[in-house]
C-alpha cells in the first residue's frame, strides 16, 4: 500500500503541476482587469490610463503570460505564492490566517451531517417503508432541496432576532473571547452546513444498510443467536461503511463549497468569504492561491477515499 | 420393477444407494452416543408420534406449517401445510426443486423466514414438545446456534466478507456462553477448524473468507455450525455451490461432524446423490406440499409417487442403461398452483380425481407416506414415463 500512495501521489504532483497551469491562464484570460477596478469609473480619463499603464508595468502585468506564469512558478515552488494586489499582502499569510477558521466550520459539519445521517439512515433502513422511514426520507429531501443560505436566514431570524440566544456573525466575540463564547458563534453555522449536507449521506446509509441487511451473512448471524443490534452493530454496519465512506472522502470539495455558502452568510472569516471578495477585485494571486487549495483537497479526497476503502473492507488490496 | 430394484442394489457410481448394513449401525450408533436419554426408534413407524409404546416426543416436530410469501404478482404459498418429524440423531433429507418450500421450511424451524415478505401463516413447529414459534425473542436465540444450527448454501455469500474467518466462529461460541473470555474462544476455535480439516488452524483463524477457498468456507460454516454441540443440524443444499471434487470432501465431512455430535440432521437437497449418500429417511416435497416420505432405501427401491418417480429417472446412474428421462412440464406457478393435485399436469398417470382432489399424505405402513391417490399402481405408472418420453 505504501508504494500504492507514493506511486499516486507522484501522479497528483504531476495533475497539480497541469492544473496550476490552467488556472493561471483561466484566471488571468478572464475579461476584467484588477488594477482598471482600482479606479472609479467616473474618473477614468488620460491620467488614470498612464496611472493604470505604470502600475500594470510595475506589476509585471504586461508582460507575456507565459514570463508571467514562469515568474509565479518559480516563485511557488519556493513558497510564495505571489501578493494581494488589492492590500499587498504575501498569500500564504492571507489564506493561512483564513484557512484555519474554514477547516473548524467544515470539520464540525461534517461531523454534524454523519451525526445526523447514521442514525437517521440505519433506522431508516431498520425500519422500512414506516412511518419512521418516511419521515427520514423528509427530512434528508428538506436538507437537499432546501438551499443553506435560506434555513440560515431563517435560524437567524429564530434564534438572534425572536429569541436572542446565538450571535449571528463573527467567529468569536473580540471584547470577551472564550471557549463557549466560540461555541456559540459556531453552532448555528455548523449545524445548518451539517444539516445540508447531511440528506444525501443519510440516503446512502440507508440504501446501503438495507443492502447489508439482506446479505447472507446477515442469516447467518442470525441463526448463530446474534440480536439484531449485534447484527447491526458488529455484521452490518462496516459492510454499509464501504459505499458510504468513499462518497463522504471523494464529496469533500462539496463540504467546502457548502461552507464558502454559509461563510457568506455569517460572515465567517473563512477562505470563502476571502475567495469571493477576491474574485470581486480581480485579486489574481489570491485566486489561485484559493482555486490550488481546493485542487490539493480534491486530489488527496480520492486519495483518502481509496486508502479508506481498503481499511474497511479486506478484500481490496490496492496495487 | 424386480429389474430396477436389483439394479439398485447394485450401487452405481454416480448415485450410490446406501448399503444396509452400514446404514443401520451408523444410525443406532449415533443414536447411542448422542441422546441416550430418547428411546431408539422401533423399526416399524417414522413416525414418533405414530408409533406405539414411545412417550419422547420426537427431537423436532412440525405441524401443518403454512408459510405464505407476497410478491408483487400475489401471495406466494411457499409451504402449504408440511408435517413431519425429526428424531434424535438421525438424518433426514429434504427434497425437492427449486420452489418446492424445502428451504423455507427450514427457515421456519429457527423463525428465519423474513417477514415481510414471507409469513408463517399456521402451524406449530415444536422443539421437543417446546413450541418454537411461541417461543421468546430471548429463548429462539438461545436456540439458534445453540440447540439447533444451521449450515448455509453459499459459503461465498454467508460468511461475513470483512470478519475474521475465526471471529466468525468465536461469535458462535460467545453467543451462546458468555463467560469465555477471548483467548479461550480462539483455541475453541482453532480447535474447531481442525476438527473439520482446516490446515494450519492457526494461521486460517485470522484471515478474512476471500482468503479463504470455497471448499474450506463450508467447512468453517460447519465448524461454526457444530461450535456448541447442536442437538440438531439443518444443512441447506450444504454442496450445491461448491465444485464437484470438493462436494464429496465436504459430505464426508459432514457425516463425520454428525457422527461426533450425535446431532439429527435435515438435509436439504436437490441432489440425489447427496440424499443416498447420507441419509436415512427421505421427505419430498413437490409445489410447498410432501409429497412423499420413506426410508432411504425403500424410496430409491420402489418410489411411491409418481414425482419421485420422476426425479429418480432423470438422474444418471451407471447402473441403468437407456436415456435419461426427464419429468415434463415445468415446476407449478406457485402464485396460481394446479388444483387438485400440483402435480397433475406433468404427470404421465394422471386422471380426473387428480385435477380436482387434492391428495393428503396418507400413511402407506412401514413408515411410508405418499400424496398420491394412486400410490398402489405407480409400478405400472411408471411404465409411462418412459413411454410418454419417447411418444414425445
Amino acid at each position: 500500500m505504501g508504494a500504492y500512495i507514493i506511486r499516486r501521489l507522484l501522479i497528483n504532483v504531476l495533475v497539480f503541476f497541469l492544473i496550476t497551469v490552467v488556472i493561471f491562464w483561466l484566471v488571468h484570460k478572464a475579461p476584467g482587469d484588477p488594477i482598471a477596478m482600482m479606479v472609479p469609473p467616473d474618473q477614468l480619463n488620460a491620467g488614470s490610463a498612464a496611472f493604470i499603464a505604470a502600475k500594470r508595468h510595475e506589476l509585471g502585468l504586461d508582460q507575456p503570460l507565459v514570463v508571467q506564469y514562469w515568474h509565479w512558478l518559480t516563485g511557488a515552488l519556493h513558497g510564495d505564492f505571489g501578493y494581494s494586489l488589492v492590500n499587498g499582502r504575501s498569500v500564504t499569510s492571507l489564506l493561512g490566517e483564513r484557512f484555519g477558521p474554514t477547516i473548524e466550520l467544515m470539520g464540525t459539519g461534517l461531523l454534524l451531517s454523519l451525526v445526523i445521517a447514521f442514525p437517521l439512515g440505519i433506522v431508516a433502513a431498520l425500519r422500512r417503508n414506516t412511518r419512521v422511514d418516511y419521515a427520514a426520507t423528509v427530512v434528508s429531501l428538506g436538507s437537499v432541496s432546501i438551499p443553506a443560505f435560506f434555513i440560515a436566514l431563517i435560524a437567524i431570524y429564530v434564534f438572534t432576532v425572536k429569541f436572542p440566544i446565538l450571535p449571528s456573525s463573527g467567529i468569536s466575540d473580540p471584547s470577551a473571547p472564550s471557549l463557549v463564547d466560540s461555541l456559540q458563534h459556531l453552532i448555528l453555522p455548523a449545524v445548518i452546513l451539517g444539516f445540508a449536507n447531511s440528506g444525501p449521506y443519510m440516503r446512502y446509509v440507508r440504501s446501503s444498510m438495507i443492502t447489508e441487511l439482506g446479505a447472507d451473512y446477515v442469516r447467518t448471524a442470525e441463526a448463530k443467536g446474534a440480536t439484531r443490534r449485534r447484527v447491526v452493530v458488529r455484521h452490518t454496519l462496516r459492510n454499509s461503511l464501504i459505499p458510504v465512506l468513499t462518497y463522504i472522502a471523494a464529496n469533500l470539495p462539496q463540504q467546502l463549497a457548502g461552507a464558502v455558502v454559509i461563510e457568506q452568510v455569517f460572515a465567517w472569516p473563512g477562505m470563502g468569504q476571502l475567495a469571493v471578495s477576491s474574485v470581486g477585485r480581480h485579486d489574481y494571486s489570491v485566486i489561485i492561491g484559493f482555486a490550488l487549495i481546493i485542487a490539493v483537497l480534491v486530489l488527496i479526497s480520492s486519495l483518502l477515499a481509496d486508502v479508506l476503502y481498503t481499511l474497511v473492507d479486506p478484500r481490496v488490496r490496492l496495487n | 420393477m424386480t429389474e430396477r430394484s436389483e439394479g439398485i442394489e447394485d450401487a452405481a457410481p454416480v448415485v450410490t444407494p446406501p448399503d444396509e448394513g452400514g446404514l443401520m449401525t451408523e444410525r443406532s450408533e449415533g443414536i447411542e452416543d448422542a441422546a441416550p436419554v430418547v428411546t431408539p426408534p422401533d423399526e416399524g413407524g417414522l413416525m414418533t408420534e405414530r408409533s406405539e409404546g414411545t412417550s419422547e416426543p420426537p427431537l423436532l416436530s412440525i405441524e401443518n406449517l403454512v408459510v405464505d410469501f407476497a410478491t408483487d404478482d400475489g401471495v406466494v404459498h411457499a409451504v402449504d401445510g408440511v408435517s413431519l418429524a425429526v428424531r434424535a440423531g438421525e438424518i433426514v433429507a429434504v427434497v425437492g426443486e427449486s420452489g418446492s418450500g424445502k428451504s423455507v421450511t427450514a427457515m421456519s424451524v429457527l423463525g428465519l423466514v423474513r417477514t415481510p415478505p414471507g409469513v408463517i401463516r399456521e402451524g406449530r413447529i415444536l422443539l421437543r414438545g417446546e413450541d418454537l414459534r411461541a417461543a421468546s425473542g430471548e429463548r429462539l436465540r438461545e436456540i439458534r446456534g445453540g440447540e439447533i444450527a444451521m449450515i448455509f448454501q453459499d459459503p461465498m455469500t454467508a460468511l461475513n466478507p470483512v470478519m475474521t474467518v475465526g471471529r466468525q466462529i468465536a461469535e458462535a461460541l460467545r453467543l451462546h456462553d458468555h463467560d469465555l473470555g477471548a483467548d479461550d474462544a480462539r483455541s475453541r476455535v482453532v480447535t474447531l477448524l481442525r476438527k473439520v480439516g482446516v490446515p494450519e488452524a492457526e494461521r486460517r483463524y485470522g484471515q478474512y473468507p476471500h482468503e479463504f477457498s470455497g471448499g474450506m468456507r463450508q467447512r468453517a460454516m460447519i465448524a461454526m455450525a457444530i461450535a456448541n454441540d447442536p442437538d440438531l443440524l439443518i444443512a441447506d443444499e450444504p454442496t450445491t455451490a461448491l465444485d464437484v471434487t470438493i462436494q464429496a470432501q465436504v459430505l464426508e465431512l459432514l457425516r463425520t461432524a454428525q457422527r461426533d455430535t450425535g446431532a439429527a440432521t435435515i438435509l436439504i437437497t436437490h441432489d440425489l446423490g447427496v440424499v443416498a449418500e447420507l441419509a436415512d429417511r427421505v421427505i419430498v416435497m413437490y409445489a410447498g406440499r410432501i409429497v412423499e416420505e420413506a426410508d432411504v432405501r425403500s424410496l430409491f427401491a420402489r418410489p411411491r409417487h409418481p414425482y419421485t418417480a420422476g426425479l429418480l429417472s432423470s438422474v444418471p446412474r451407471a447402473d441403468l442403461d437407456g436415456d435419461l428421462v426427464s419429468i415434463p412440464g415445468s415446476p407449478p406457478n406457485m402464485i396460481d398452483p394446479p388444483g387438485g393435485c400440483a402435480f397433475h399436469p406433468r404427470c404421465p398417470m394422471a386422471r380426473e380425481r387428480c385435477r380436482t382432489d387434492r391428495p393428503e399424505p396418507y400413511d402407506l405402513g412401514d413408515g411410508r407416506r405418499s400424496a398420491c391417490h394412486y400410490a398402489d399402481e405407480l409400478d405400472e405408472g411408471l411404465a409411462l414415463y418412459a413411454a410418454g418420453e419417447e411418444a414425445g
